[in-house]
């Protein structure tokens, strides 16, 4: 390094605060706000348009804040439609895809990353490959299969596949079990320990952090989940909250307000899942690539 | 010397047995949700069939309709073509920008990258339905402020030059995840980089453009080839705009899967619907390939 560039540090110089590094620092806020306001205000404007009446939302020129906070938007919105009902059917598709993913998706991780057996790199190449084939491809024949065994309308089809394992999640599962040391299932091979209690006992307690990962995952993508009750859920008794959700607009005079109050519920779970768990979250997609 | 090599093979056997044990509920769904559909759907390509019918044999077809004969197809594959050609560019673009937002040296980063992050998480459903609302042609906000200042109000989704540049605003609002995936290259770009390049004399621009857009362009081939897959697959949005499959006003949101969709749910054509998968199948793979093949000449795994 040539230290005589270095030698007098130019923020030591006198003035340099003010002059510089104070006008910097306030174009850089500048900046974030400005591209943060675009990202928020969408979102911003959905929790509005849910608490204004419906003469205001129809107001030119706009307000921006409510002038009077219309609570009752929310109590029509949950009325208007099913939405307990919907609430309940969403939960428990999500609930039975996270089980069914946690168990069978750490079950197959543990058996690419925690035991040697030959050939074991192969096929771990042929689960990677499956996630090149798009949805579209296998869409038709198995909606057939699910019609001729009668599970159309009903969850099974939503839930039983993630009892099966899913590329993605075993990939990342997969990654997190072979940073665990390999002497400590040495260890307990050696005192005896079978295959499945060393999964049970030691691989899943010390798999926490990634799990949570799946979970959370999971919960995401069921819960916003769109195209997979659309296509099996057809009986409105089942429906979900985001098909749920259409019904506002199938009537001729959409009540925007009501919608919005709906959409900013339906978009409250994934919130709060989302400022909870941002971190895992984060970690979850720079590790995998998928968001 | 033959004991050990006895014990060893044991040893592998029962290995074996185990891993095939564990994975086992993956070799199941394996054979069941995805071998068996897709020999299925490839063989349905090439049948007239619905799902009360039987399948009847057509050969080629379904694949001489769909590439010769049929606008509506056509139609959907250029549609898709618009959103590959214009949205990938932008949304790389607005999360590699953002990226560098969320990369620079202030108080409260957390905030903003909390906060660009956020439209991700909205459900697509919820986000569509707020898109509707926000790019409404009489009542919408942003009509409201262009009528404002004093310029042209499109119709949008009711327009067909201006329904997919509202679906690429749609699309852009959630670019967060890509964002983040930039910010972890741009992290991951070493210090000492940059510090020799000032000590050099090079600015903010030299050392955007000759240190972090080659280091991050691994990122930026990854992001090309899922955005592209991506732009095959919209739904959501389009299916409910027009709360169906019409793909209206005139056919400009007809989007590849919201056809094949039509195509298999709404006129039980899933013969004809599953050729379609097999050509989006193939088109994927081939743009794969390329992207892969072409990328050694732009992206750079270090300097």
């Amino acid at each position: 390094m040539a230290t005589g560039a270095r030698a007098i540090p130019r923020r030591w110089q006198r003035g340099h605060f003010w002059r510089v590094e104070v006008p910097q620092q306030l174009l850089k806020h500048l900046g974030l706000i400005l591209v943060g306001v675009l990202f928020f205000f969408p979102f911003a404007w959905l929790v509005l348009t849910s608490l204004k009446s419906v003469q205001e939302i129809f107001l030119f020129p706009p307000t921006i804040l409510p002038q009077k906070v219309v609570w009752s938007n929310y109590a029509k919105a949950v009325t208007a439609i099913p939405f307990l009902q919907y609430f309940e059917n969403t939960m428990t598709i999500t609930i039975g895809k996270i089980v069914g993913s946690v168990l069978s998706c750490s079950l197959v991780a543990y058996g690419f990353s925690r035991i040697e057996w030959p050939g074991r790199e192969t096929v771990f190449v042929l689960v990677l490959a499956t996630m090149m084939l798009p949805f579209q491809v296998t869409m038709i024949p198995l909606y057939i299969i699910f019609d001729r065994i009668h599970w159309i309308g009903t969850y099974y089809p939503l839930i039983i596949p993630s009892w099966f394992a899913s590329a993605y999640f075993v990939f990342m599962l997969r990654q997190f079990f072979r940073t665990i040391p390999t002497e400590l299932s040495e260890a307990a091979r050696i005192d005896g320990c079978s295959e499945p209690r060393i999964y049970w006992q030691i691989i899943l307690p010390l798999a926490q952090p990634a799990l949570a990962t799946l979970v959370l995952f999971q919960f995401m993508w069921t819960w916003n989940d769109f195209f997979g009750p659309l296509l099996y859920l057809n009986d409105p008794r089942n429906w979900t909250l985001a098909l749920g959700l259409l019904q506002f607009r199938s009537s001729h005079a959409v009540a925007w307000e009501q919608l919005m109050a709906a959409s900013t519920l339906v978009t409250l779970p994934s919130v709060i899942i989302y400022f909870f768990g941002q971190k895992t979250f984060i970690q979850g997609i720079t590790t995998t690539g998928f968001k | 010397m033959a004991v050990s090599v006895f014990k060893m093979s044991r040893r592998v056997r029962r290995n074996l047995a185990w891993g095939l044990l564990f994975i086992s509920p993956w070799i199941i769904g394996f054979l069941a949700f995805l071998v068996y559909p897709t020999l299925a759907s490839f063989y349905y390509s090439f049948t007239s069939f619905s799902i009360v019918q039987r399948p009847e044999w057509l050969g080629l077809g379904n694949y001489t309709k769909l590439l010769l004969h049929d606008d509506n197809f056509v139609q959907s594959l250029l549609n898709t073509l618009y959103m590959v050609v214009l949205q990938i560019p932008l949304a790389i673009v607005l999360s590699f920008l953002s990226a560098l937002l969320l990369n620079m040296k202030v108080r409260g980063l957390a905030i903003y990258r909390t906060i660009y992050f956020l439209p991700s998480v909205v459900p697509p459903i919820a986000a569509s339905l707020l898109w509707v609302w926000i790019l409404n042609p009489q009542q919408g906000i942003i009509n409201d402020i262009l009528k404002l200042v004093g310029l042209h109000a499109p119709g949008w989704f009711a327009d067909p030059y201006w329904s997919k540049p509202a679906v690429i605003l749609m699309g852009l609002w959630g670019v967060g995840g890509s964002t983040v995936l930039f910010l972890a290259a741009l992290q991951g770009v070493p210090k000492g980089l940059y510090e020799a390049a000032t000590l050099d004399g090079a600015n903010w621009l030299h050392q955007t453009l000759n240190i972090t857009i080659p280091l991050v362009s691994p990122v930026t081939l990854f992001m090309l080839i899922t955005g592209i897959i991506d732009a095959f697959q919209i739904f959501t949005p389009v299916y409910v705009v027009n709360q169906g499959t019409s793909g209206a006003p005139q056919g400009s949101l007809l989007f590849y899967t919201l056809y094949l969709f039509a195509n298999a749910f709404n006129y039980m054509k899933m013969g004809y619907a599953s050729a379609m998968a097999w050509i989006l199948f193939l088109i994927i793979i081939l743009i794969t390939i390329v992207m892969l093949r072409t990328s050694t000449y732009w992206t750079h795994y270090d300097l």
